[in-house]
């Protein structure tokens, strides 16, 4: 067995930070490799390298034995090496036919773009991979599943053999995720080599052939599925033990904190995208918003915020309405929100940490005496805070925007919690971060469950919702499916009503 | 866990300064080596041009010293005040730049982009004369800071409508503040032939009272008065309220992350308009500055560019209260420098609007000059300083 591409002794270094140093790895011809690392391990970078996006420091890098240079996407491409980015990289009012052709446009008598030709081969490559699409379709009016498969068709069309997947699975449901597998199976089949980026665990061992683990730009190690479990992955990737299990003792549910009745929520292209959402939220319980993303669940959250208006429908927090309340009353009246999307509002970057740390509570007494800052107590709150939620940073006077994802979200987490509170939303709240964040961010949820606070968990993470909520309700196209007891679920029945299809139905069926 | 030191931060705060200083400098620099080229290339001669120009800014040396011996052997001052002439008119110069350059600054950390404080200054500048010209007999305590009102309240009237079409209507402010600039030219034209018209044939304002002048330090012909003052206060109370406020730091957040202030439960549109205010007031206050320390009446083409001079001075002093004065000051050395260069050296003055544009690119794009002297970029907010946790 050859291996089609080896990297050797790769070192990229940033200002600062040592990105990837000394890194080797190896990728076994029709054999998939599965690379595992935590956020900032270095996996981003290293295929950044492997794509041409950067360039080495030091290193060499074999496609099929021979000695490579890689200076940008184009090399990579005449390669055979295609990435599919974890962030697709369509254009939404385009037919899966122009995304795929776009770059390489072919033409008909000099100046007419030939699209049949592309769409002719598009079906080829999708017959032979089973990745069905409908090559006259918009991006616009496609599943997320169907298009990450554009994606890929992208990749086969260019003559990609050796296929980088970047966090593949981060967007689908279970059910798609076994979809993706089974291409990923036809693709093997067909002669194709396969590099896995991923923080999930139990895809790793679902379908990787090898697995490179990375922590902090070096490998710590390599090591065959069939040798390892979720355990022995996580202690190499976090460099210590870690409990994969979230630790919880029974909810003790007292009376309603947020009572939500039909509600209706338009987003900002005026869709409805929530229609007729009625459920409520009790003390010391977490209730699960589980559901693909892009179901409503964001614009819910927006809603009961205060960032987007009500169409329709009631929303009472400790039994008073808030229907036409602005974020700062909400806020004040004792609801924490992690936000979906911690950069767009979760933080401002180009801030200090000590800023961000007061954000929500800069005019009111320690941090001001009327109009004026007090930094003495600002500078106060942001050493205690820091040290508290353990974020990592050398200084509490850098800017947020230096911190990594994790500690980004430590800090919000801080934030909100150092407050009285009464509800807790939590929208996403370990998106993108890795196993040892995971762990204390919902550990630090529980707890506050615990204090007797109402939870709103939402997260299109299915093991995440399972492992914390107490109840879980399950979005779809702007309803709730249904909501059930956590301990009398599993993870299948969710998945169907995550796909809009009651179990009951189609057991009858 | 943090663990910065007080001596360490204030050492990280200097070496902050030295690279934000760096390339405003280095821009400055090249500009000035770019003109000298477009002079070699005129057939002048850089030296001779640049000369005149640094002694058309900061006086002469030699006209100092003999200015000096000649106070030291006869008392008299007359020399000695006209060896300080140039220095002194750069900085009159200076003065309307610093206002108007503090509201484009204001408006550039709320995410604005106030093109209008040249309007502003006309409609501050016309508040102002009125005020100086249409009351008489208070005495200069009452009526120099009314005056000086006057043309705030003028300004932020200006600024107030566009902010008002923002919040309420989502009218984009760049659109309607050159509309407004074009508003207050034709109002000006009208009413300086008209209800403001002054006795004479010409179309300019009647001469405020010398209660409603701001006072000067010196004899004639030094035009030096108190505004300079004035606008180096503003500039402080500026950065106060931006760094030290909670006002300034809704402002700030509403500038740096909208979405992020929306989150925090900040009012953005009322920021919007509360900039926009102010920032017409700081226009109005540089109209103010001018026609009550040096003009003394208002005719047409009165501005002549302060307000779009002050879109400069705001770039190259990066938004900051200190960097607008710093940026403010070299334009006027650099304006009030090249009327001699033009009279001793025969060099056009448009010489000194091709390096002020040349710094401004290179402002606008440092990549040029990080590029030309070799600076490694400091990509400030995208070096991860930390990483995950379990290092």
């Amino acid at each position: 067995m050859t291996n089609v591409l080896e990297l050797r002794g790769i070192t990229k270094r940033f200002p600062g930070v040592l990105a990837n140093d000394k890194v080797d790895i190896s990728l076994r011809e029709g054999k998939i490799l599965a690379l595992l690392g935590e956020n900032g391990a270095g996996k981003s970078t290293l295929m950044n390298i492997l794509y041409g996006l950067y360039k080495p420091d030091e290193g060499k890098i074999f496609v099929r034995g021979r000695e490579v240079e890689i200076e940008g996407p184009n090399d990579a491409i005449s390669q055979g090496i295609g990435m599919v980015h974890q962030h697709f990289m369509l254009v939404p009012v385009m037919t899966v036919t122009e995304n795929v052709m776009l770059g390489i446009e072919p033409v008909r008598g000099g100046v007419f773009l030939d699209r049949e030709k592309v769409a002719k081969r598009i079906k080829e490559i999708s017959d032979q991979y089973g990745l069905e699409v409908d090559p006259h379709a918009y991006i616009k009016d496609l599943p997320v599943g169907i298009q990450q498969r554009v994606e890929i068709i992208k990749v086969l069309y260019r003559a990609a053999d050796i296929l980088i997947l970047d966090e593949p699975t981060a967007v689908l449901t279970p059910q798609e995720v076994e979809g993706l597998f089974k291409i990923i199976e036809t693709l093997i089949k067909g002669g194709k080599s396969i590099i896995f980026i991923t923080h999930k665990l139990k895809e790793v061992l679902a379908i990787a052939d090898d697995i490179t683990v990375l922590r902090l730009g070096t490998v710590v190690g390599s090591i065959k599925p069939q040798d390892a479990t979720s355990e022995i992955l996580a202690t190499m990737m976090v460099g210590r033990d870690v409990s994969l299990v979230v630790q919880k003792g029974p909810a003790k549910p007292a009376e309603p904190v947020l009572v939500v009745e039909n509600l209706y929520v338009r987003n900002e292209r005026q869709h409805l995208t929530v229609q007729g959402v009625s459920f409520n939220v009790r003390k010391g319980e977490i209730l699960g918003v589980a559901g693909v993303q892009g179901n409503g669940q964001t614009e819910l959250v927006y809603a009961l915020t205060g960032l987007l208006p009500l169409e329709s429908g009631s929303i009472h927090l400790l039994d008073e309405p808030i229907h036409r309340a602005t974020p700062r009353d909400i806020l004040e009246r004792g609801v924490a929100h992690i936000p979906e999307d911690r950069q767009r509002h979760g933080l401002i970057l180009t801030f200090p940490i000590h800023d961000n740390l007061m954000l929500c509570t800069y005019y009111k007494d320690p941090f001001a005496k009327g109009i004026s800052l007090q930094p003495v107590s600002i500078f106060k709150n942001a050493e205690e805070l820091v040290e508290q939620y353990d974020v990592r940073t050398p200084s509490i006077y850098l800017n947020a925007g230096t911190l990594s994802g994790g500690n980004q979200q430590k800090v919000i987490v801080a934030r909100e919690f150092s407050r009285p509170i009464e509800l807790l939303i939590a929208s996403q709240p370990t998106r993108g971060l890795d196993v040892g964040s995971i762990e204390y961010i919902h550990k630090q949820i529980i707890k506050k469950r615990d204090e007797g606070a109402g939870v709103l968990l939402v997260s299109s993470e299915l093991d995440e919702i399972l492992a914390l909520s107490d109840r879980i309700a399950v979005m779809y196209k702007g309803r709730i499916m249904d909501i059930l007891d956590a301990d009398k679920t599993s993870k299948e029945q969710l998945g169907l009503l995550m796909a809009g299809v009651h179990p009951a139905e189609s057991s009858r069926k | 866990m943090s663990n910065t030191t007080a001596p360490e931060k204030k050492e990280k705060k200097r070496s902050a300064i030295w690279s934000e200083l760096l390339v405003p400098v280095l821009a400055v620099v090249s500009g000035l080596i770019l003109g000298a080229i477009v002079i070699v290339v005129s057939g002048e001669n850089p030296f001779r041009a640049y000369g005149a120009l640094f002694t058309g800014s900061f006086g002469s040396p030699v006209r100092l010293i003999d200015g000096l011996q000649i106070y030291s052997a006869t008392g008299e001052t007359r020399q000695l005040l006209r060896a300080f002439y140039p220095l002194t008119e750069s900085l009159v110069t200076a003065t309307p730049y610093i206002f108007a350059g503090l509201s484009v600054a204001l408006g550039f950390r709320c995410g604005l982009f106030n093109i209008g404080a040249e309007g502003q200054f006309f409609i501050g500048a016309l508040s102002a004369a009125f005020v100086g010209y249409s009351i008489q007999g208070l005495p200069m305590i009452i009526h120099l800071p009314l005056a000086i009102l006057g043309g705030a309240l003028g300004g932020a009237l200006w600024g107030m409508i566009p902010g008002y079409l923002k919040a309420r209507f989502g009218a984009h402010e760049v659109v309607n503040t050159i509309m407004m600039n074009w508003i207050a030219f034709r109002l000006s034209d009208w009413l300086l032939d008209g209800p403001m018209k002054g006795p004479g044939f010409r179309p300019v304002t009647p001469t405020i009272f010398e209660t409603a002048e701001l006072p000067r330090f010196f004899p004639d012909p030094l035009r030096f008065n108190l505004g300079f003052f004035l606008a180096l206060l503003a500039a402080y109370l500026v950065y106060w309220f931006l760094f030290k406020t909670t006002l300034g730091f809704e402002i700030r957040s509403v500038g740096a992350n909208p979405d992020a202030a929306k989150y925090a439960g900040m009012n953005i549109v009322r920021n919007f308009v509360l900039v926009m205010v102010l920032a017409g007031g700081l226009a109005g206050l540089a109209g103010s500055a001018q026609v009550l320390g040096v003009d003394y009446w208002v005719g047409q083409g009165f501005s002549a560019g302060y307000g779009f001079d002050a879109i400069a001075i705001a770039l190259l002093g990066k938004s900051h209260p200190l960097g607008v004065v710093l940026a403010a000051l070299l334009f006027g050395f650099l304006r009030s420098g090249a009327t001699n260069m033009q009279s001793m050296a025969s060099i056009p003055i448009d010489i000194i609007s091709i390096i002020q544009g040349m710094v401004i690119v290179f402002i606008a794009a440092p990549e040029i000059i990080r590029w030309f002297y070799r600076i490694r970029a400091v990509k400030k907010d995208e070096t991860v300083l930390t990483r995950g946790w379990g290092s």
